[in-house]
């Protein structure tokens, strides 16, 4: 063994050896090829091709009539439209947003207000909460009310009471003409 | 040798070490664990297996993540993979040349065994967990091809289940019990899915004891001579671990040129048409692992004594496995390495040459030549296990045998045990 002790006589300044400048370089770069290999299988797990293809969703407006609710569904998720009478406008854009637990004006929850749309997915655990058909029960706001752990939304599907931090989400979407809307 | 130091991590390792062994278990088996210290390159070969198993499993539970096990959407879903998932191809074409890296591996490892007397006393249990090994990648390797649910898959499984019909009485009512059905179909591809996961972690369990078998005596080495003090050997650790890691970049070298530049080069085109239970393909060919062993079924073409033919090639085929359990008694001779057998060295390659033979005659139509070169081959491949093996151990005279490892590779002064 004396040999190899021998070889590893100082070069450096600090009693550095070509050995430790191999081991590091080496070490360096195992790491790199065993991350850059790892790489794709992780990746693999992420949506593939398919399932992007139906990231967006094309939805025409015209059908929906004065006060009627519609579902559609975004990248498997329901999407909330509500056309929503002039009144109730004008009822939920006088809320003093100061009162609220996730303070947001009404304005800035919508692109034009006769159309609300928001992601039908309640912001505490992922329910779909009630108000899209006819005789569901909206909550004391008229809204959307949830049933799994009683989370009540107003006319603009802001949180009002309930265990829920968060407004309805708004998902990003465009109107590609007056009476149609691309989501995603 | 236990953990010393008094710093904060060899406290921990030393806390853990007294109720879970684990630390001290890999510094006995890895650092400490002897290995001759001429040990050459055909000695990687089970370690790049180990790893081969160990790619094998990690990219096809990604893979099993995005494949569907049923008739009507198999095929589909492959294509899925190749298509739309995320380095989908990479995965699959990973897993499709890593079948086949992995048997080049093994049967080079095999082979290797074989030259160097590797399988005889005290490894015959060694040697025996080793064929077990190989029969179950076998059996996994065929229920891993009929997944994609090509024309090979389907056409192969029914071949290959088939074969079962040839045992007397019985036959018909255990393919019967194998397809779950009257043919190949959906509950055939269900139950070999499930298996096709299973058995590499059985296959991870036989290694598991293969290993135990491997340190209970250590590796035999080129010189076939038992390992006789310190000086004939090195610790494992960095010696072996480096030649070993230096091994596996060479072998992912060429593991890559198959995934990158030739994918498709060692599989069937048939297999990208899907399956039709209506139509058999114009050639069934298994994959090329398989051929040596095809050939054999194929080789009987006659009755022998009322049993038959096809009876007899199914059995035939099985043994041509089999015999290797009983290759540590038939071989009679003590000396270990073929370098000091002068007439085994040249049966070693005349056994590799008629494999390749058999590996040839399965890989072509069987007419004319071919079947008489296969019907040659097959008897040679049993004349050589069971009449040539323990023959030559009686009349053959090696040569001296060194006194030691440490005698033959440092010369005179390494004999004595000095440095």
């Amino acid at each position: 063994m004396s040999d190899v002790a021998q070889s590893q006589v100082s070069h450096g300044h600090d009693g550095e050896t070509r050995r430790d400048f191999l081991i590091l370089t080496a070490a360096s770069l195992s790491v790199v090829g065993v991350a850059a290999s790892i790489w794709p299988f992780v990746d693999s797990l992420n949506p593939a091709k398919d399932t992007l293809a139906l990231s967006t969703t094309e939805v025409d407006l015209s059908p929906i009539q004065v006060g009627q609710r519609l579902t559609v569904a975004w990248q498997g998720k329901p999407v909330f439209i509500d056309h929503r009478p002039p009144a109730e406008i004008k009822a939920t854009e006088d809320v003093d947003i100061s009162t609220l637990r996730d303070p947001q004006k009404d304005s800035d929850r919508v692109q034009k207000p006769e159309w609300l749309i928001v992601v039908g997915v309640c912001t505490h655990l992922g329910c779909i909460p009630l108000g899209q058909k006819q005789g569901d029960d909206r909550g004391p706001f008229g809204g959307w009310f949830c049933p799994c752990h009683g989370s009540i939304y107003d006319t603009s599907a802001r949180i009002r009471q309930g265990p829920a931090p968060l407004n309805l989400l708004v998902p990003p979407y465009k109107f590609t003409s007056d009476a149609k809307i691309t989501i995603g | 040798m236990p953990v010393t130091g008094t710093g904060r991590t060899s406290r921990i390792i030393r806390w853990i070490d007294y109720r879970l062994p684990f630390v001290a278990m890999l510094e006995h088996e890895l650092h400490e664990y002897p290995t001759p210290r001429n040990l050459n390159y055909w000695w990687n070969f089970g370690s790049l297996a180990g790893i081969m198993l160990v790619i094998m499993i990690v990219s096809g539970i990604v893979l099993a993540m995005h494949y569907t096990p049923n008739a009507a959407m198999a095929f589909d879903s492959v294509e899925r993979i190749m298509r739309d998932v995320n380095y989908g191809w990479l995965l699959r074409y990973i897993h499709m040349n890593g079948a086949s890296m992995f048997f080049l591996i093994v049967y080079i490892h095999m082979f290797r065994g074989l030259y160097y007397g590797s399988y005889k006393y005290p490894r015959e249990l060694l040697w025996m967990l080793g064929v077990i090994i190989l029969l179950l990648m076998m059996a996994t390797a065929f229920m891993g091809y009929v997944l994609p649910w090509g024309q090979m898959s389907y056409w192969g499984a029914t071949v290959i289940t088939n074969l079962f019909s040839a045992i007397p009485l019985f036959g018909q009512k255990i393919v019967t019990l194998l397809w779950g059905g009257f043919t190949v179909g959906n509950p055939t591809l269900n139950r070999f899915f499930s298996l096709h996961y299973l058995l590499p972690f059985v296959i991870v369990a036989v290694v598991g004891l293969h290993l135990i078998a491997l340190h209970t005596h250590g590796s035999n080495n080129p010189l076939g001579i038992d390992n006789k003090g310190p000086q004939d050997s090195i610790p494992f650790h960095p010696y072996y671990t480096i030649k070993d890691a230096f091994g596996l970049m060479v072998f992912l070298i060429f593991f890559s040129i198959f995934i990158f530049y030739l994918p498709n080069f060692l599989g069937d085109p048939q297999n990208y048409i899907p399956a039709n239970p209506l139509q058999t393909p114009p050639d069934i060919v298994p994959e090329w692992y398989f051929l040596p062993f095809y050939a054999i079924l194929r080789s009987m073409t006659f009755n022998v004594l009322g049993i038959p033919s096809k009876l007899i090639g199914v059995m035939l085929m099985f043994s041509s496995i089999l015999v290797l359990f009983l290759l540590p008694w038939l071989d009679t001779s003590r000396v270990r390495s073929a370098r000091f057998r002068p007439v085994y060295k040249w049966v070693f390659w005349f056994l590799v040459i008629d494999v390749l033979t058999l590996g040839y005659v399965g890989a072509h139509p069987p007419a004319g030549t071919i079947v008489v070169v296969g019907q040659v081959a097959t008897f040679y491949y049993f004349f050589h296990f069971l009449i040539l093996f323990p023959l030559l151990g009686k009349i053959e005279r090696p040569r001296p045998l060194p006194t030691s490892i440490g005698a033959a590779v440092l010369g005179p002064a390494g004999a004595a045990g000095g440095n």
